[in-house]
């Protein structure tokens, strides 16, 4: 339940916030909310397979914040502005 | 009792910490929120058979992910974000999709049943200690994802800093 409460913070903050920093940290609540609920689940199903995923989504969650926040500088470089509103150059 | 207590406090904390860190005005604040909730998440890990995991999320949430955000967050300005809106103008649509969600999950998870309990037994992991086992299954079991894993990290450096590198030239 708890994993459940956190996961929907993350995604109400990734729609609801303007600031990309922000959203990126929504996504990184997400990615704890499901640790919470693997290491939960291997502990009380008491198999460790729960626990070698979360060590894998640690890693992919560090390439991950590497590659956005890179990609985060580049636009802001370009834009000058951590704004998503004004981020609207792909639109149709 | 007790660790019911325990865990009552922590779902409370953590969720009360999550909740500050999506609604921050102030960037850094909301980095500073997260810093905490990583600590509290890593002393339920702690709490839940799992030291090594614990010791990896201060580690490398606590200690690098979280460095890399403020240098970031510091490297942009911050001055005109303090006054704008927080949030996008149709955040009640958001609200909507994530108590919706909220309310799916709450039916999956009360509508869940435990399998099959495995053979690492609390008792097997205090016995060996935790590391040990985990070390065991990942390097044996799981060695060619871990190498996977290798993989990406090396891939997600490059990329980093290819797309973090000023153009220069043409």
């Amino acid at each position: 339940m708890l994993s459940a409460a956190v996961f929907t913070i993350g995604v109400f903050g990734f729609l609801t916030r303007r600031n990309i920093i922000i959203m990126f940290l929504s996504i990184e609540l997400m990615l704890n909310a499901v640790n919470i609920s693997l290491v939960s689940f291997s502990h009380f199903l008491q198999d460790m397979r729960g626990e070698v995923l979360v060590f894998f989504i640690i890693t992919v969650a560090a390439a991950e914040a590497a590659i956005g926040l890179a990609i985060i500088i580049a636009l802001f470089r370009n834009k000058t502005t951590a704004n998503v509103d004004e981020m609207n150059e792909m639109k149709g | 009792m007790l660790p019911k207590l325990f865990f009552g406090y922590f779902a409370v904390v953590i969720t009360v910490l999550s909740l500050l860190v999506v609604t921050r005005r102030n960037p850094v604040h909301s980095v500073m929120w997260m810093l905490l909730l990583f600590f509290n998440l890593a002393s339920m890990y702690l709490f839940l058979n799992a030291e090594f995991i614990a010791a990896i999320q201060v580690i490398v949430y606590a200690g690098a992910i979280l460095v890399l955000f403020l240098f970031v967050v510091l490297l942009l300005n911050l001055r005109e974000e303090l006054q704008t809106d927080r949030f996008v103008g149709s955040w009640p649509a958001g609200l909507v999709i994530a108590l919706a969600l909220l309310v799916s999950l709450g039916f999956a998870v009360s509508s869940f049943v435990p399998g099959m309990s495995g053979k690492y037994t609390i008792d097997y992991i205090q016995k060996e200690t935790f590391t040990k086992v985990l070390g065991q299954v990942l390097y044996t079991e799981y060695l060619f994802p871990f190498e996977i894993a290798s993989l990406i990290l090396l891939v997600s450096i490059i990329g980093a800093i290819v797309l973090a590198k000023k153009r220069t030239g043409s």
